[in-house]
């Protein structure tokens, strides 16, 4: 009789682990791959170093003129951002008044600390005030005229300020009428179902360009003579109903791939349609689709930079007003960069923040 | 048939489901004909019949899932209609296993289980979730409470989702075939844990095909084909000595291997 000892676990084979392991694995595994690598390092090498020289270390930083700019030419100049960057901040508000915008963004910032610590116990509450609450907060800093605030029109917030407040006042309208839109779409009642159908169909066949233009032109036509619908207001209503259409479609399709299993387990144990829905359907949903819903939100935050059309200074608009003045004329380079700089961070910090999200949702396979 | 013919408890005279005249179709398929059925409190029943014989559209009629388009069909004193009312009613008082477990991906097991107590009994969470791990303790499960459905054995999530309609406190139990998606080893531990309910005076309508649980735990056996009911009679009966020539021929295939 022979009796079996287990064998001890061996560490893995040191070619299979490690920097040589990784580098062998994934960059050289075949000839193919290992072309590939090489002529991706030379493009990278073509490329880098002289960006690099041009944007940090021949570039010029400081100062309030054109002046060393133009005399030591082959970096950018990235004093006239700084020169500009308030304007590229705050738009047209007037200058003393900048703390009520720093105000709002600090106290943004501080309520929506707690929402990311694991602990929290008023997350709920805390995640509604930040929705509902913080917005009319914000609108009266901004805008003033309440408690001895110095009343600033619509018209001139302007810059990042106006881009973020579009941007998630969009974002905020779209993702719950997009929800509403969704499930409407896919209700057994007709009419309901009809009306998202035409809804959705509608805002998604437009440009948001034309949406834009005929919130500001064609709506007045129909309102009665001497209502003055703020142009701000127009554009984030367009922009939210459009955005939604998208929002509702992407929805739909988490909905369609949750199986008939789940809604009928929710039924067979007597939970009403909406329990069912904000219980069990929509957060299984919304997490399959939270890659689309991300994807629609960074078009939303780009597509904010279209306002221009209408007579709104985003930051976009900003930096084209400050390309546009003679004694900064030929910075272009500089001025779109930044700008291109700044978008990339805000949808790349959210694409990271969506990324994490899914993996802090993730509750093994589902079978 | 008066008498209840297997050891347990005993079956009451009182009335739990009643079926009359029940028929349905899907578009133009009649799938369920002139069903006509009484479960008395306590009775175990089991269902059984070739594929598409209507076994599941019968017993998801029972609570809803299903609509008839004809007949009564009557649960606990209450008629199921269109009213919105009455389904819910019916639908706390009858609890649903299903083929595929149909456990929440996305919620703990004991989340799973205080979920309907809490949002339709209304019953305060801390309360709920000590039901919760009684009935996973009934299971034999408690120490998975924590885990996601998606990280435990078929036969485990079965088992959560037999805890999970008991945590309704339902008085009424149905089955479609539970042990069905199961791999051999894994088929015993939940049919063990449906007899321990049986035991217990449950009422039970159970789809299943597993012969040997029909005959240690059924009061009556009935057999279905082409959306009727063919033939009904105590387990011993059905199995010795069955009426009908296409339950002669159903036993006989399920029965060669
Ligand atoms: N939603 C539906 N629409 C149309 N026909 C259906 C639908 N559901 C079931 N059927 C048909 O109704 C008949 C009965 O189905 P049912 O699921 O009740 O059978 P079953 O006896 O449970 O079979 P199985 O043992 O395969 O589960 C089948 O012929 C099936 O094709
Ligand atoms: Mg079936």
């Amino acid at each position: 009789m022979s009796t079996h000892t287990p064998q001890p676990d061996l560490p893995p084979p040191i070619t299979s682990v490690g920097v040589i392991g990784w580098l062998r694995t994934n960059l050289f595994s075949s000839w193919g791959n290992t072309v590939l690598t090489l002529a991706a390092a030379y493009v990278v090498y073509l490329t880098l170093p002289p960006l690099i020289e041009w944007a940090l270390i021949k570039a010029h930083w400081l100062g309030d003129s054109r002046e060393p700019c133009d005399l030591e030419k082959g970096g950018a100049c990235w004093v006239f951002v700084s020169v500009r960057f308030n304007q590229f901040m705050y738009g047209l508000y007037p200058e003393a008044q900048y703390w009520r915008i720093n105000l709002a963004a600090i106290l943004l910032v501080v309520l929506m600390i707690p929402l990311f610590i694991k602990q929290f116990p008023w997350k709920l509450w805390l995640g509604f005030f930040v929705l509902f609450g913080y917005p009319v907060i914000a609108f009266y800093l901004f805008s003033g005229g309440v408690l001895g605030l110095e009343h600033v029109e619509t018209s001139r917030w302007g810059g990042l300020t106006l881009t973020l407040v579009l941007a998630s006042v969009g974002m905020a309208a779209s993702f719950p009428l997009g929800i509403l839109l969704a499930l409407g779409r896919r209700s057994s009642m007709p009419i309901v179902k009809s009306v998202c159908v035409v809804f959705i169909e509608f805002w998604r066949g437009v440009p948001l360009i034309t949406v834009l233009f005929m919130s500001s032109v064609m709506l007045p036509l129909f309102l009665p003579e001497g209502t003055n619908f703020d142009k701000l207001l127009r554009a984030m209503i367009g922009i939210s109903l459009f955005q939604s259409a998208y929002m509702a479609e992407v929805v739909r399709s988490g909905l369609q791939a949750i199986p008939k299993g789940q809604y009928e387990a929710a039924q067979a144990m007597g939970l009403s349609y909406w329990q069912s829905m904000s219980l069990i359907i929509l957060p299984q949903a919304l997490k399959l689709v939270i890659p689309g819903i991300v994807n629609t939100f960074i078009a939303l935050f780009k597509d904010t930079t279209l306002v221009l059309i209408i007579g709104l200074f985003d930051m976009l608009a900003m930096i084209e007003a400050a390309l546009a003045d003679p004694k900064w004329l030929g910075f272009s380079i500089e001025g779109l960069s930044f700008a291109a700089f700044v978008y990339w961070i805000f949808c790349f910090s959210m694409s990271r923040y969506s990324m994490a999200l899914e993996r802090k949702l993730h509750t093994g396979h589902k079978r | 048939m008066s008498e209840s013919p297997t050891p347990g408890p005993v079956v009451s005279d009182e009335l739990t489901i009643e079926l009359r005249g029940v028929h349905k179709w899907y578009g133009q398929f009649h799938v369920l004909k002139d069903i006509n059925l009484e479960v008395k409190k306590g009775e175990r029943i089991v269902i059984c019949g070739p594929s598409g014989s209507g076994k599941s559209t019968m017993i998801r009629c029972i609570n809803r899932l299903e609509e008839h388009q004809r007949g009564q069909i009557i649960v606990d004193g209450t008629e199921l209609t269109d009213d919105i009312k009455n389904i819910d009613q019916i639908r706390r008082e009858v609890g649903m296993v299903f083929q595929h477990f149909n456990l929440f991906p996305h919620l703990t097991v004991q989340e799973n289980c205080c979920l309907a107590p809490i949002w339709v009994r209304k019953m305060p969470r801390k309360e709920a979730e000590e039901a919760a791990m009684q009935y996973l303790e009934k299971v034999k499960i408690p120490e998975q409470a924590g885990k996601y459905p998606g990280q435990l054995s078929g036969g485990q999530q079965q088992r959560v989702a037999i805890a999970r309609s008991l945590c309704m406190n339902p008085s009424i139990m149905l089955f479609d075939e539970p042990t069905s998606a199961l791999d051999p080893e894994m088929i015993k531990e939940v049919l063990d844990t449906m007899i321990e309910l049986a035991e217990s005076g449950m009422t039970m309508l159970c789809v299943t095909h597993e012969m040997g649980f029909a005959k240690t735990v059924a009061n009556r056996v009935i057999f279905m084909d082409g959306g009727e009911i063919i033939e009904q009679n105590r387990p011993d009966d059905f199995f010795d000595n069955p009426q009908s020539d296409r339950t002669k021929l159903f036993l006989s295939q399920i029965l060669a291997h």
